[in-house]
């Protein structure tokens, strides 16, 4: 079964009287297990698809399947719930609670689940030392460095244990080494979690952990193999 | 749910306006918990006085004793009837006397018999002696005597032509009579030249004969007169709190809408610092009802803090004395602010009001933020 079908996907942006088109006629499928990387200049429209996977933004027309669902016409409420139990989210920016520690910014997405509290201490311990972050778990975001707080972020996406990982330009608030480890945790989460990834990314170095590329150009999915 | 420690970190993040805020609803509660215990010390002063067996016997249309007077002979008349225990006839007279602050207000003397500290047991004389009947001689209350000048054992107080000597002092146990000057029914009678009784308290022997002598009095078409009980004559006094009353609400409703933008502000200021916060929530799959919830939460919280900081500002007031005019007599009311604890979870309530009111609007406004482009709000 396919864990991503975009069909006829079309997303206009209305700014005032303007009409800009963001994404146009998108068609996609990604199998189970895959990991797709989208790349393409700015304002191409692949963060656009991406918000459109993840069920944060709608279509203005078309289709979102997602793990044989179709989330086009959900509700905001069954939108919520369906991306607290199918996806992970992982930012360019880490978008960690700042107030809140690692332990507490993981265990976030448990608490809209019926897991006591000592099933959420394990789930979320288990997702720390998936990243390598089990130490630093009683730490503020405040007190880790880039890499970690990213690594904090994806165990927070994973902790639910989703389908669907979506990575918007993880690594581009990262040094190279960071960027790096980050790159090694998803290929390891892809490769023996089977967890489909989609990946938004500038940088040509982490495409290449991906097992598909996928360029946009002004709004178009070019097909595999061209580049904009 | 989102946690709550997430909105009390996010609160002590932002300390500065969050403790001005809490500064604010605080006095509001503080002062608006004042007023109240002002209200429920004077109604209180009322409410708890008199003893259930007691009569007050007042000229028939009179509302106090100061404005009531009739023959001495009905005296005879109630003292004979059955079920009368005793008897004490009092005569009321005001007078204007300087406070200590220098200002005068209006005092009631009270003329008594030898039956009034009988009649009122909950009154006591802490200081000094008696009267003797004959030698000008006065007792004060303690409220009297802390707040009016010549109120101290040995000083002079002028009542009609000549001074009276302070010889005892009485604690009325926070009743009407704590604003009272009592002299020898005789002397007071004769320096003012007034033969007449002003009121009589008549104390009866059970519940049961205490209706039938109310009812012998009214029907008596000699006496004219009404019998209330002393318990319900001084509650049909309480009435003099109302001004008071409506005054501390009003300027409790205009202060919490002070309170309520000041906690809107407050929150405002939280949601658009929080903005990608709140998205990230949404993302991870919190609803727009779990973030309403969380930001009203956050906002009750403030609100409640300085609702409690309120209340302990007002619990000082608790016990300090201060007078009022009693509008139904002109005379002065001495009362104690009382605090209670109704009056603390009353604050309390208010303020709970106060937040719930001022986060709504920026509540709403945290939970239909648009996730996407909430998500690119720099921080």
């Amino acid at each position: 079964m396919a864990a991503v079908e975009i069909r006829n996907v079309k997303k206009v942006f209305k700014r005032e009287a303007t009409e800009i088109v963001a994404l146009n006629n998108t068609n996609l499928d990604l199998e189970s297990g895959g990991f797709l990387c989208l790349m393409g200049p700015s304002g191409s429209g692949k963060s656009t698809l991406l918000n459109l996977i993840a069920g944060i933004d709608r279509p203005t027309s078309g289709e979102v399947i997602v793990d044989g669902k179709n989330i086009s016409n959900m509700s905001e409420s069954q939108l919520a719930t369906w991306r607290n139990h199918t996806i992970g989210f992982v930012f360019q920016s880490f978008n960690l609670i700042p107030v809140l520690t690692a332990f507490e910014n993981v265990e976030l997405p448990l608490l809209l689940t019926k897991l006591s509290r000592s099933e959420r201490r394990a789930h979320v311990e288990i997702a720390l030392s998936l990243v390598g972050l089990t130490e630093r778990s009683s730490h503020y975001p405040r007190q880790l460095s880039g890499g970690q707080e990213q690594r904090v972020a994806i165990a927070r996406a994973i902790v639910t244990d989703p389908a669907l990982i979506l990575a918007d330009e993880p690594t581009g608030d990262l040094d190279a080494q960071s960027a790096d480890e980050i790159l090694a945790i998803l290929e390891k989460l892809n490769r023996d979690s089977q967890k489909t990834i989609v990946m938004v990314t500038h940088d040509p170095r982490a495409a290449h952990h991906a097992k598909v590329t996928r360029h946009l150009d002004k709004g178009i999915l070019l097909p595999e193999g061209v580049t904009a | 749910m989102i946690p709550v420690k997430y909105n009390f970190r996010s609160l002590v993040v932002r300390r500065v306006g969050t403790m001005m805020t809490i500064g604010g609803v605080g006095l509001t509660v503080g002062i608006f918990v004042s007023i109240l215990a002002m209200v429920n010390g004077l109604e209180n002063t009322y409410v708890n006085s008199g003893e259930p067996l007691n009569l007050v016997l007042l000229r028939k249309g009179s509302q106090t004793e100061t404005n009531s007077y009739y023959n001495r002979s009905f005296k005879g008349i109630v003292e004979t009837m059955n079920g009368v225990q005793a008897v004490s006839g009092e005569i009321l007279v005001i007078i204007n006397h300087p406070r200590l602050t220098g200002e005068s207000a209006n005092l009631i003397v009270r003329g008594i018999s030898d039956k009034t500290f009988a009649l009122r047991p909950k009154i006591k004389l802490v200081e000094g002696r008696m009267l003797k009947t004959g030698l000008r001689e006065v007792m004060v209350s303690r409220s009297v005597s802390n707040r009016f000048k010549d109120g101290k054992i040995g000083d002079a107080i002028h009542i009609g032509r000549t001074d009276w000597k302070v010889v005892g002092i009485f604690d009325a146990a926070r009743t009407p009579y704590d604003s009272e000057i009592w002299g020898d029914y005789g002397d007071v009678a004769q320096e003012l030249d007034r033969p007449i009784y002003s009121s009589l308290l008549v104390r009866c022997t059970d519940e049961s004969s205490l209706k039938d002598v109310q009812q012998k009095i009214i029907d008596d078409r000699r006496l004219q007169m009404d019998a209330p009980r002393e318990t319900e004559y001084f509650g049909s006094q309480v009435g003099t709190a109302a001004p008071m009353k409506v005054l501390g609400y009003v300027v409790g409703i205009i202060m919490a809408i002070g309170s309520c933008f000041a906690v809107m502000n407050t929150m405002y200021a939280a949601t658009a610092y929080r903005t990608r916060e709140i998205a990230t929530l949404r993302v991870l799959g919190f609803r727009r009802r779990n973030i309403l919830l969380s930001f009203l939460l956050e906002s009750l919280l403030l609100a409640l803090i300085g609702g409690a900081l309120g209340c302990l500002f007002a619990l000082p007031m608790n016990g300090i004395s201060t007078g009022t005019a009693n509008f139904i007599t002109f005379s002065e009311i001495v009362f104690q602010f009382r605090v209670t604890p109704r009056l603390m979870l009353i604050g309390l309530a208010f303020s709970a009001i106060v937040g719930t009111l001022g986060g709504f609007l920026p509540a709403r406004l945290a939970a239909r933020i648009p996730i996407v482009r909430a998500l690119r709000t720099e921080v």
